[in-house]
């Protein structure tokens, strides 16, 4: 089962502050939906709204196509995996699995089995009887998933579940999460500040900031057309040139910098206080002029990465640049103190407004 | 309290509330303001009660001011109370230095089984044993005669000698508590500094390891002198005619007078002078209730 | 830390410990002296007697029952007020939280014979005649605090997530309250209970003025040590030092077991499988 999650010029003001700023958006039924954003965005303000544990000052939230205002947290067809998890410390792992059971009435034989048959959903078949300390964490994590899962929700709800694991073990997760999701169908929303995880999972990004929402598309469109120049520097790199518009025609501008004039796409909402943003890996070096967008530079220093190697550099006025080239293993690493071209493609390039506005309440 | 109201429910959190407002305004409030009222009342026989003579009047405190004996009494017991902190203090400061910050952890919960021992024998009988051994032909002289430290037997138990040893035996213990609990708050790490940086141990004392304590004396401090000032079994058990503790005249006007409001009125007091006593150490030692409270 | 210094604070805790308890040892030795009047000197001889007079009187017994009576009483209001007092105070923020703060705390540094006085008169007003229900009252005022105390420490270890977490997989509020909540709460719930009794048996001051006609054990022992000592207080205080080192035992036996079998349950395993 599952179903739709819509927010309808939803607020949430704490005092004077407005954490969530007329936030609309709908989630469709099935969906893996993030939230996308640096703390304080107001994107765990939005989870808790959704779960009911805050209410909206304005705005309505419907689950499914019903208006939850009335409806408390236990009375919700939501399940919380909370950022610390919150399994009970008290119970062994089956009672905290089983607990949603519990408090639905459902007899102790029946929950057991149901608590089992999660566990090995989650690929924990022998710890129903362990205590909550003797899991490691990514076990914890599957334990809380389970118990997410026992109440069949419609929406599970999820506030950054896995920001306490290493590095290894939540790219792991991820793809163990994307699957659950896929083979329950549940409405999936997601919050957290890794854009990795976000593009990696999710059908769909929302990226917040200052409790609006900047963007809501998929994880490619995020990346390649990016909606403002928040979206285009908070998601991947960016080398940012300022400048100003000199000339129009279709889908495409000319941008005059103090490193010469480009060529650029033009980018939503792109007006007088705009700015260039060129990604890294849009970056090309070469030895000799090619493309008519080009910015001659000296190579400053040389990271090699691993799966790509990062080349920084600086141009005449001493702005710094950085080009990103994949390592397949062939390719030239250029000296440092090396004089270049870093060269782009007009549609690769976009100019987009500058900046978010400040929310209310808060000092510009 | 809507959070408190979103995590458990209208019923229950008027079940929290209602049981606090009992506690705190029917047994703790009223009554006190009650006390108070009445201590401005005269001390009337019943029929007269609610009839022209019963009037508010400072007539219960004046009797205090009115009569010497009361108030050296009074002075008395503030400073034999302030002593015995003062005592207390001393002795139980090493004490909890050691337990908090020397003694091997796994031996304390051992070690505060056997301290508190005195403390679950109730506070008659602590005062009881010193009774015992303080008695003319008791323990304490035949052990020093014996030991020929003394000739002839002491009489302990005259001027405030055996209240003060009375009173610091049954509450020291109110005193090593709160201030083992504050050192041992104290990191381990900065007594190691200030020792590394060449410091002598009785500057890292003075430096370091008192100032953090301080919530802790405080605390100690407050209870130790509350108990003392308002004791009245030690008082009882061990003191002699020459020495008499407010609160044996307090009993006076309660069960020999039966005027209970002159009663209430050296009651209140009592409670002014504790108050007062808080407030002073709250500001020498610049913590707040909740640090001393805990 | 040095090792002179470390003989030196050793010595100084034997002889405190030695402080606390011999005055208690002679106290028991004296119920077991066949001498009239309660001393260890001049040791007259072994008896056995003062503990059969104990047995044999009536208002000891009496007492006695009273001062459970009492205990029990104050144990079974203190510990739920305690207890909502703190979970309100721990939700509250600011001012009103210290305010609320310095009301509950201040019965604990008000004089016994100030509660007692207060409350007796207090009730007295509402033709409320003195006895040991006034005594339950006037003690829960202030061991309520105790409690409070203890269970308001306990709340800082408990994380509220939990509360919500139940919320969230749909119980109510009562069941939140049973399952998570309290569950957390027990052991401070159980040392409240133990301090709220002790506390109550071992009150004076309180129940001194609000008694009545009634008598508990320490108004008894009281009463007795005033009109002319004999050694069945000793044999009292022999009795009550035995449950107490009875009790402190078993709590010794059962926390070292507790220990052992915490060290015997290892780490949780790591995620490098």
């Amino acid at each position: 089962m599952s179903a739709s999650v819509e927010l309808e010029n939803v607020c949430a003001d704490f005092g004077s502050f407005r954490a969530v700023d007329n936030v609309s958006v709908t989630i469709n039924a099935g969906e893996f939906f993030s939230f996308l954003g640096p703390s304080g965005c107001g994107k765990t303000t939005i989870l808790r709204m959704v779960s009911g544990f805050i209410s909206p000052s304005q705005g309505v939230i419907r689950i499914g196509g019903e208006d939850m205002r009335n409806s408390r947290p236990n009375q919700r067809p939501t399940a919380l995996i909370f950022q610390n998890l919150a399994l009970f410390p008290l119970m062994p792992i089956w009672e905290n699995i089983a607990f949603g059971l519990e408090v639905r009435g459902v007899d102790k034989k029946k929950r057991r089995e149901r608590a089992e048959e999660l566990l090995r959903l989650v690929d924990l078949p022998d710890a129903a009887d362990k205590a909550v300390s003797q899991l490691s964490g990514g076990q914890k994590q599957r334990v809380a998933i389970a118990r997410a899962l026992a109440v069949e929700p419609a929406v599970m709800l999820l506030d950054e579940p896995l920001s306490a694991l290493d590095l290894k073990l939540r790219q792991h997760m991820r793809a163990e999460l994307r699957a659950i999701q896929k083979r329950t169908n549940v409405t999936f929303i997601y919050i957290t500040h890794d854009q990795g995880e976000a593009l990696a999972m999710s059908d769909k990004v929302a990226v917040m900031s200052h409790g609006k929402l900047q963007q809501v598309a998929s994880p490619r469109e995020i990346y390649d057309r990016p909606a403002n120049g928040f979206v285009a520097s908070f998601v991947g790199e960016n080398n940012v040139l300022t400048g100003t518009i000199t000339g129009e025609s279709g889908g495409s501008a000319s941008f005059e910098t103090a490193l010469g004039t480009f060529a650029a796409r033009l980018g939503p909402g792109a007006g007088k206080e705009s700015k260039l943003y060129l990604r890294p890996e849009h970056l090309r070096l070469t030895a000799e002029p090619t493309a008519a967008n080009r910015i001659p530079v000296e190579v400053t220093d040389v990271a090699f990465e691993g799966n790509f190697i990062s080349i920084h550099t600086r141009d005449a006025t001493g702005k710094a640049l950085v080009s990103e080239a994949r390592n397949d293993g062939r390719s030239q690493i250029p000296e440092r103190g090396a004089r270049l071209f870093a060269e782009f493609d007009a549609d690769q390039a976009v100019i987009l407004a500058d900046g978010t506005p400040a929310r209310k309440g808060e000092p510009a | 309290m809507s959070d408190m109201i979103r995590r458990y429910g209208f019923t229950l959190t008027s079940t929290f509330c209602l049981l606090t407002a009992f506690w705190l305004l029917v047994l703790v409030i009223l009554p006190n303001l009650y006390l108070f009222e009445n201590s401005f009342r005269p001390y009337l026989p019943v029929v007269d009660i609610g009839g022209p003579k019963d009037v508010y009047t400072l007539k219960n405190y004046l009797t205090f001011f009115d009569s010497p004996i009361h108030i050296s009494v009074f002075i008395w017991t503030v400073v034999y109370s302030s002593i015995v902190t003062f005592i207390c203090f001393v002795i139980a400061y090493p004490l909890a230095y050691y337990l908090s910050k020397v003694a091997h952890p796994r031996s304390l919960p051992t070690l505060f089984l056997i301290l508190t021992i005195p403390l679950w024998v109730s506070e008659i009988m602590r005062s009881f044993a010193w009774f015992i051994i303080l008695s003319l032909k008791g323990p304490l002289n035949i052990l020093l005669i014996d030991a020929s430290v003394i000739e002839k037997p002491i009489r302990w138990m005259t001027g405030f000698r055996s209240v003060l040893i009375g009173l610091v035996y049954t509450y020291v213990l109110f005193m090593l508590f709160p201030i083992f609990n504050a050192i041992q708050s104290l990191d381990t790490n900065q007594i190691e500094a200030a020792e590394d940086l060449g410091s002598p141990w009785w500057r890292t004392h003075w430096r370091v390891i008192l100032p953090h304590s301080k919530p802790g004396i405080a605390s100690g401090s407050v209870m130790v002198f509350m108990l003392s000032a308002g004791s009245i079994l030690v008082p009882t058990l061990l003191a002699s005619t020459s020495s008499r503790w407010f609160t044996e005249i307090i009993q006076q006007w309660m069960f020999e007078s039966n005027d209970w409001n002159t009663g209430s009125a050296y009651a209140f007091l009592l409670l002014i002078l504790c108050t007062l006593f808080v407030t002073a150490v709250m500001r020498t030692f610049r913590v707040k209730l909740s640090d001393i409270a805990r | 830390m040095n090792r002179k210094s470390d003989w030196l604070f050793r010595a100084y805790l034997v002889i405190f410990l030695g402080y606390m308890l011999l005055p208690l040892l002679v106290m028991g030795g004296a119920a077991f002296n066949d001498s009239r009047f309660p001393s260890v000197f001049p040791w007259v001889g072994f008896t056995g007697q003062w503990f059969v007079e104990l047995w044999n009187d009536p208002r000891l017994l009496n007492s006695f029952k009273n001062t459970i009576l009492v205990a029990l009483a104050v144990v079974a209001l203190s510990v739920p007020i305690g207890t909502a007092a703190a979970i309100l105070i721990n939700s509250l923020g600011g001012w009103a939280r210290s305010t609320l703060y310095s009301l509950m705390v201040a019965p604990i540094l008000t004089p016994g014979a100030v509660i007692g006085i207060s409350t007796l008169l207090f009730w007295n007003r509402f033709s409320v005649p003195s006895g040991l229900h006034l005594s339950v009252l006037g003690q829960v005022s202030y061991i309520s605090a105790f409690v409070m105390l203890l269970v308001l420490a306990r709340l800082q270890s408990f994380d509220r997530s939990l509360e919500e977490a139940a919320l969230d997989l749909g119980a109510n509020h009562p069941t939140v309250l049973r399952r998570i909540l309290l569950p957390h709460l027990y052991p401070a719930l159980g040392a409240g209970a133990a301090i709220a009794f002790f506390q109550s048996i071992e009150n004076f001051n309180v129940t001194l003025f609000t008694r009545g006609p009634y008598d508990t054990m320490t108004v008894y022992v009281f009463s007795k040590v005033r009109s002319g000592i004999t050694p069945t207080i000793n044999a009292l205080a022999v009795i009550l030092i035995a449950v107490t080192l009875t009790g402190a035992i078993a709590y010794e036996i059962a926390r070292r077991r507790k220990q052992a079998r915490l060290d015997a349950l290892g780490p949780p395993p790591s995620d490098d499988e």
